[in-house]
Parts: structure tokens; C-alpha cells; sequence
């Protein structure tokens, strides 16, 4: 977007009489491109990547490389079709491959991670206008087609491994399906104590999705965007502290305010959803505000899913549907032209 | 499609006919009745029957409408018009319900809703009302066919991908897309159907394709 407006600068500019340069806004431009954003949010998942790769094995490369492969295919493949310049190499669809990669479990089969990738590049986002005009966050409408399509595949969950080598891992249950199925009482006797099941959570060494599991990891790569800029603390901050509260006061069985905020912000994909997802700017309210309700309502969402749905994990679906509602909220929140009259009651 | 260029060309009754099956199509080219077209396509038999029951109903209300053109008053068109096809649904509900049983219980209240189908609607509307018994017909049976072919279309792919059967026969052991059988793969398929018969459209015969001339 910056490049295209850099390069009508010279024709918007209308130079009148008295000398002085008239063009439209944006009047302050900054030399960030969608190339150098894309390519360093990719660079910042490293971290993840690599502590999935170490507790999943070599086949967490694959799977990761077959969603990058599928998706930078579906982005030429469309924009050959549609006659548009091809632009694969803005690193848009490289990082939704790289997040729908570190959404999949590591035991799916070759064609989940291809086919999900194509409904998330093609579909959601070249078949809606492309870069900036998507209504969905592609790399989620590829996960949550993928999870509603081969719902079996996808819920197999490996135990981390440690090593190379593995090939048929033991598969396991998330701690959030084991805190769902079975209570607190015995998630806690599977990982020992309680603060060995902090440490765990904090490390990673869990089943789950091959990058939501290492949340130190997801925290390096956080710290790097936000040492750039590129995210604000809105919608992260209103979405984990909203479900912190919510997992306390409603997420015990005896009653209210038993429950266990940490285990729940640690578990489940929250730390990279709410950090990676939830913040994509083409999905999300433009407005500081707008972006507190959007968090707020991911988190809330995201709760009832994960206490009261059938799924066990909910963020995915909850970032969706606020997406929705993004233009709704951005349009409630709009702040109000100064000079400009009011509506006439 | 108006009454003046139909008197000025004058198309035989197959040109109707082709037309309403490919140029005037209602779900791939007019975009029209879609909900059925997602409803009832999870498996072959129900398509084709609520195809049958379509086209019966389509060419029954353009003759008995085209029959009746110089007695409607116009103020009061629209009531007539939906008097004519309730009739007219009536009698294709109760003849499934009275031969396929089975098959009109999956159904359910789609065959009925046929009466608020915007294709016979506009069919009746558009042409029925300004041109004589014999083209209506084959208008009729053209729209209807379109519709039917549509229909078929849609459901030989989501009944092949969601339960990997044809017509109820297994052909390829495995269920491959679950999402297929579900509404929202109806919009898939009739969404990436209605882009790949634009797409040959445009490619072959030199057309716009739906909505290409109002520019979006």
C-alpha cells in the first residue's frame, strides 16, 4: 500500500498560486513496506518454529514447508489466473503458509496441509481482492476448513519427542482436552506437581500444534515485534487479561473464583493467536478503541468455547467470527469529524 | 429479455430452451434460488428430484400465466402469480410424497418452498406475462432444465466428496471432504461452479460473464 501511494505522490500533488504543495493524506510516509513487514514477522516466528521442530521431530519441517509451498502455489496460481501482477514475493503468503504450519498438528497427512493452504490463500484472501481486501484471517479459514473437513487428523495429537528420530510417536491428549475431559485433579497428576506443569507449559514440552506449544519461544519472537513497532499492546493485552479474569472466575468446578487463570493463557494456541492472529491489520478494527472491543470479545469468546462448546480450544474460531465484526466495530468506534455538523434528529 | 426483442427475433423453441439452460441460467449466470441449490444438493437423488419437481412446476406456471395474461389485472399481478405457482407446487408436493416416500421425507420442506422460488417467480413476471402459450412453455422447460442441470452439477460433487458416493453407491471407499456436506460446502461449490461456467464464458465464447457488464 505505502509503495502504490509513493508512487502517485507526484500526480496527487496540485501546486497553487501561492506556491504552496496541496495533496491528500497521508502526509507523513514512513519507509515501511509490506515486504519488510511481512518478511520480519516471518523472521520473528524462528523462535517457535525452531522449539517446535525440537520437540516434534524432522516432520515438523515438513509439514510446515508443504503449508509454504501450498500457499505461495495458490498465490500465483490465482493471481496468474485472475491476470494480476504476481506478487509472491511480499512474503504475505509465505507467513500465512508459516502460521498455518505451526497451526497443524505434526501427524497430518501431506494433502491436509496443501488443501488447507489453498482454501486459505486462494479462497480467503485472493477470491476476496487480495492482499488488504480479506474479510478472514487466511491462515485461520485454512485451519478451521482443515479441522472442520478431517476433524480425526486433525485433533491427533503426538507427545513431544526430544529427538530426531521418532517416527510413530505415542499420541496424547492437549492439556486443555485432558482439563476438559477429565479436570484439573488429573492434569495435574500427568504433569507431577503444579509448578512443574507451569514450567512445562511455559516451555513447551506439551502435545498441541506444532508452534503453539513453546510459549517462551512465541514471547522472543513478540518482543522483536514490539521492539519494531508492528503490533500494539491493545488487542493481545484486552484479550488475555479478558479471559485471565473470565478462566478465574468462571473456570472452576467449585464455584466461582476456582479457577485457573495461568493454566488456561499458557495452554491451547492463545499465546500465538492473540499475539499473530488476532493482530493481523487487515482483519482487525483500524481504531485504538475499536481494537480493545475486539480483543475483549475474542477473549470472551474464547472462553465459552473452551468451557461450555464441544471443542476443547477455542481461539481459533473466535478470532473468526470477531473478524466479522470487525467492520461493524470499526464503524461504531469512528471518531467524529471536527467541523463537521451533526446529524439532524 | 423483454417482449420487444423476443417479437423482433422471433427465437424458435429450442433457442428458449438453450438459453434458459446456459445464457439465462439461474443459479451460475442469474445467481437466483440459491438456497435450494445449496439445500437440497448434499446427494444426487434429492437434486434430481427437486430438479424434476422444478421444471414441472416452471413450465406448468409459465402456460397457465401466459394462458391468463390478458385477464390479470397488473395492479394485482404479483398475489395471482403466487396463487398460480402454490397451485401448481401443491400438485408436484403431493405427487413425490405420494411416489418417493423415502426421498420426499429428506426433502422435507424444500419441495414446498419452491413457491417462493425467485427463478419461476421472474420467469412469470418477465416472460410469461408478455408472450403467447408455446414459447412460455419452452421457456418453462428451458429455466427449469437449467435449474435441474445446476442442481446436478452441485450435487454429483458434494455427494462425490462429502460421502464419496454416487446416487447411494460407493465408489471410492472414503469420505475425503467432510466439509462438503455441509452448508457451508454448498457455498463452495456453487461459488467456484459459478466462477469455472464465467471462466469458460468468458475464455470460449467471448462473454462478460455474470455481472460483468455492471463492472463488479
Amino acid at each position: 500500500m505505502e509503495e502504490s501511494s509513493k508512487g502517485q505522490k507526484v500526480k496527487e500533488q496540485v501546486v497553487n498560486t501561492q506556491g504552496l504543495v496541496v495533496s491528500v493524506s497521508p502526509h507523513i510516509r514512513s519507509e515501511e513496506t509490506v515486504n519488510k513487514i511481512m518478511w520480519t514477522v516471518s523472521i520473528s516466528l524462528s523462535p517457535a518454529f525452531v522449539m517446535g521442530v525440537y520437540f516434534f521431530g524432522y516432520k515438523a519441517i515438513w509439514v510446515t514447508a508443504m503449508c509454504i509451498v501450498g500457499s505461495l502455489f495458490s498465490e500465483w496460481f490465482v493471481q496468474r489466473l485472475a491476470g494480476k501482477e504476481i506478487a509472491i514475493r511480499d512474503g504475505s503468503a509465505f507467513l500465512t503458509g508459516l502460521l498455518l504450519g505451526l497451526n497443524m498438528p505434526v501427524t497430518v497427512p501431506f494433502y491436509i496441509p496443501l488443501l488447507s493452504s489453498f482454501v486459505g490463500v486462494a479462497i480467503t484472501k485472493q477470491l476476496f481482492g487480495g492482499l488488504g481486501y480479506n474479510i478472514f484471517n487466511p491462515a485461520l479459514m485454512g485451519r478451521a476448513f482443515a479441522l472442520i473437513t478431517w476433524p480425526r487428523a486433525m485433533t491427533t495429537w503426538a507427545a513431544p519427542t526430544l529427538s530426531f528420530a521418532a517416527l510413530d510417536g505415542k499420541t496424547t491428549a492437549t492439556p486443555l482436552g485432558i482439563l476438559k475431559e477429565e479436570g484439573l485433579a488429573r492434569l495435574i497428576e500427568v504433569f507431577g506437581d503444579k509448578a512443574h506443569l507451569y514450567k512445562q507449559l511455559l516451555v513447551g514440552y506439551r502435545a498441541g500444534s506444532l508452534g503453539e506449544t513453546s510459549v517462551i519461544a512465541i514471547l522472543i519472537g513478540v518482543a522483536f515485534l514490539f521492539y519494531f513497532r508492528y503490533i500494539s499492546w491493545h488487542i493481545p493485552v484486552s484479550f488475555l487479561s479478558t479471559l485471565a479474569i473470565g478462566a478465574w472466575v468462571f473456570g472452576g468446578k467449585t464455584g466461582l473464583f476456582s479457577g485457573e487463570p495461568i493454566i488456561h493463557l499458557l495452554s491451547g494456541g492463545l499465546i500465538l493467536g492473540a499475539f499473530y492472529m488476532a493482530t493481523d491489520y487487515v482483519t482487525c478494527p483500524a481504531v485504538k478503541k475499536g481494537q480493545v472491543i475486539f480483543g475483549i470479545g475474542c477473549g470472551l469468546l474464547t472462553l465459552l468455547i473452551r468451557l461450555k462448546a464441544g471443542y476443547p480450544e477455542g481461539v481459533m474460531f473466535a478470532i473468526l467470527i470477531m473478524n466479522c465484526l470487525t467492520p461493524l466495530i470499526d464503524r461504531s468506534v469512528r471518531s467524529k469529524v471536527f467541523g463537521a455538523k451533526g446529524k439532524k434528529k | 429479455m423483454g417482449s420487444t426483442e423476443a417479437a423482433i427475433r422471433k427465437p424458435n423453441s429450442l433457442q428458449i430452451v438453450v438459453s434458459g439452460i446456459f445464457k439465462e441460467n439461474a443459479i451460475f449466470r442469474m445467481a437466483i434460488s440459491l438456497c435450494p441449490a445449496i439445500a437440497v444438493t448434499t446427494g444426487l437423488k434429492t437434486g434430481f428430484l427437486m430438479g424434476i419437481a422444478v421444471v414441472f412446476v416452471n413450465a406448468m406456471v409459465n402456460v397457465t400465466v401466459s394462458l391468463m395474461r390478458n385477464v390479470i389485472h397488473p395492479r394485482i399481478r404479483m398475489p395471482i402469480y403466487m396463487l398460480i405457482i402454490s397451485g401448481w407446487v401443491t400438485v408436484a408436493d403431493l405427487s413425490l410424497a405420494a411416489l418417493y416416500r423415502d426421498a420426499y421425507k429428506q426433502m422435507g420442506l424444500y419441495i414446498q418452498l419452491i413457491v417462493a422460488f425467485a427463478s419461476i417467480l421472474t420467469r412469470a413476471e418477465n416472460f410469461a406475462s408478455k408472450n403467447k402459450v408455446v414459447p412460455s412453455f419452452f421457456d418453462g422447460i428451458g429455466i427449469g432444465t437449467g435449474f435441474f442441470f445446476a442442481l446436478m452439477v452441485i450435487s454429483f460433487f458434494r455427494e462425490l466428496l462429502g460421502k464419496g458416493t454416487l446416487w447411494g453407491i460407493d465408489i471410492i471407499h472414503a469420505k475425503p471432504l467432510l466439509i462438503a456436506l455441509l452448508p457451508t460446502g454448498g457455498f463452495f461449490a456453487t461459488g467456484l461452479l459459478m466462477g469455472f461456467f464465467n471462466w469458460i464464458d468468458i475464455r470460449f465464447y467471448g462473454g462478460k460473464g455474470a455481472g460483468g457488464a455492471s463492472g463488479h
